[in-house]
């Protein structure tokens, strides 16, 4: 692989960079950006983000929705998964967001309803 | 039979062999099979973190008030600081890794040299700092006592607010016992070592301060833990069994056991995946160095070791998120 086979835009195409190593740089800084978010809201844990939604907090949504981009851009310029044929992208991608939400959705279900008849059942951990 | 097979893989050269389909060579492709089967073993392991945290939602402990030392800080309250820059870190390791890849498509050997012995200095700083906070975890910093149910029971000021330790109100008490071995009794029988402080001992010393309340593991609606009232805690701290310091597989002075437990699970598999990246990258490094690959035309095989380096980052970002952030 020459260097002429980088896809060098990121932001479909919105960013172009000259040559790989600086969209390197320019994905450390972006991912420097959304860790510093990240963090910054772990420890102010602002109150109007303490509400929840579909059963989980805003603010951990957020949490979760930007750990989903920072994935994104390491998979993508990272491990160059950007310039791989659609195939293959397809199967390395496709297995994951497929089987994982899946398997959250039904395990976090589960312990959701056990939480409830330990709560509200006659069933006690506490002696 | 024979002679009707050959004749049809001569017809369609797809599945005659030679062809390169996904553009990829078979190392690499096994590297991102790899990948995708040892990702979804993460997730299966975040997803029944994730299991027992929904579990008993209204009492795990809260992240943010287990990690929160800093090295060289002592007494400072820093939550999360710490695994931030360690964050950031396995994030300069991997970038620097990727530049050794660049630097390997354009044949430049002392760059990759000098970018992959980068990753290899950050890969092993960040295995000491996750050392560093398993030995902070393991050793524990407040105590806590323990009822017979496994709830723990902390300790509170109500003058300051903050928690109390128990080395600093337990009352001592002399006594006899020892911790057993099983040198000066019966063979079979031992004990792993004793607390600092016996259970008597704390409840003393709790009795004897006015201004201390328990503070249980249950949460509020805000998410704070519940903080009994004095009366309810000199109820409470009858049922109490044991002393619990630092936190082990079996007991954990922040709360549930099961948080230790996983703690240890995920963050020690991570960290052994970031270990053997380290050696691997170290044998690459050699190779590097002794012109392989310069022999060999390509560098192909630093790519690969990047593609599972980059891996052991990704991990880490959901593990950041999913243990100390969510």
């Amino acid at each position: 692989m020459g260097k002429e086979t980088h896809n060098l835009a990121i932001f479909r195409g919105f960013l172009k960079f000259k040559s790989n190593v600086q969209k390197i740089w320019g994905v450390l800084i972006l991912l420097s950006i959304l860790t510093t978010v990240e963090v910054a809201l772990g420890i102010i844990k602002p109150d109007i983000l303490n509400v929840p939604f579909l059963r989980v907090k805003l603010l951990n949504w957020i949490f979760i929705i930007l750990t989903i981009v920072k994935a994104y851009y390491i998979a993508w310029d990272f491990m160059h998964v950007r310039d791989e044929k659609s195939s293959l992208q397809g199967s390395v991608v496709f297995p994951l967001v497929f089987l994982i939400p899946y398997l959250a959705f039904i395990l976090l279900l589960e312990a959701d309803y056990i939480f409830d008849v330990m709560s509200e059942g006659f069933v006690s951990w506490n002696f | 039979m024979e002679s009707v097979i050959s004749n049809q893989s001569e017809e369609t050269s797809a599945w005659g062999g030679g062809s390169k389909p996904m553009n990829a060579s078979y190392g690499k492709l096994m590297m991102w099979f790899f990948i995708v089967s040892d990702g979804l073993s993460f997730s299966g392991f975040l997803v029944s973190y994730g299991f027992s945290r929904y579990k008993f939602i209204d009492s795990w402990p809260i992240a943010d008030e287990v990690f929160t030392h800093f090295p060289f800080m002592h007494g400072i309250e820093a939550p999360m600081y710490y695994v931030a820059l360690m964050t950031f870190i396995l994030i300069i390791s991997s970038v620097t890794m990727v530049l050794a890849v660049d630097a390997g498509h354009h044949m430049k050997k002392n760059k990759v040299i000098f970018y992959m012995f980068l990753t290899i200095i950050f890969g092993a700083t960040f295995v000491g700092s996750q050392a560093w906070e398993w030995n902070t975890f393991i050793k524990g910093d407040y105590g806590a006592l323990k009822t017979r149910g496994g709830q723990i029971l902390q300790f509170v000021s109500t003058e300051t607010g903050k928690r109390a330790a128990i080395k600093d109100f337990s009352f001592e008490i002399p006594t006899d016992r020892e911790t057993h071995e099983s040198s000066s009794g019966v063979w079979y029988k031992s004990e792993s070592s004793l607390p600092s402080y016996s259970l008597n001992e704390v409840k003393y010393g709790f009795e004897m301060n006015e201004d201390l309340v328990i503070r249980i593991e249950k949460l509020d609606e805000k998410g704070k833990k519940i903080i009994l009232s004095r009366d309810e805690s000199l109820l409470q701290i009858e049922n109490a069994v044991g002393v619990v310091e630092g936190a082990n597989l079996i007991e954990n002075e922040y709360g549930n056991p099961l948080f230790a437990d996983f703690f240890f699970f995920i963050t020690g598999f991570h960290g052994f995946h970031v270990f053997s990246g380290v050696i691997i990258n170290i044998i690459i490094f050699f190779n590097v160095i002794i012109g392989t690959y310069e022999r060999r035309g390509h560098y192909e095989m630093v790519e690969k070791v990047g593609l599972y380096w980059h891996f052991v980052d990704l991990v880490w970002v959901f593990v950041f998120t999913f243990f100390y952030l969510v």
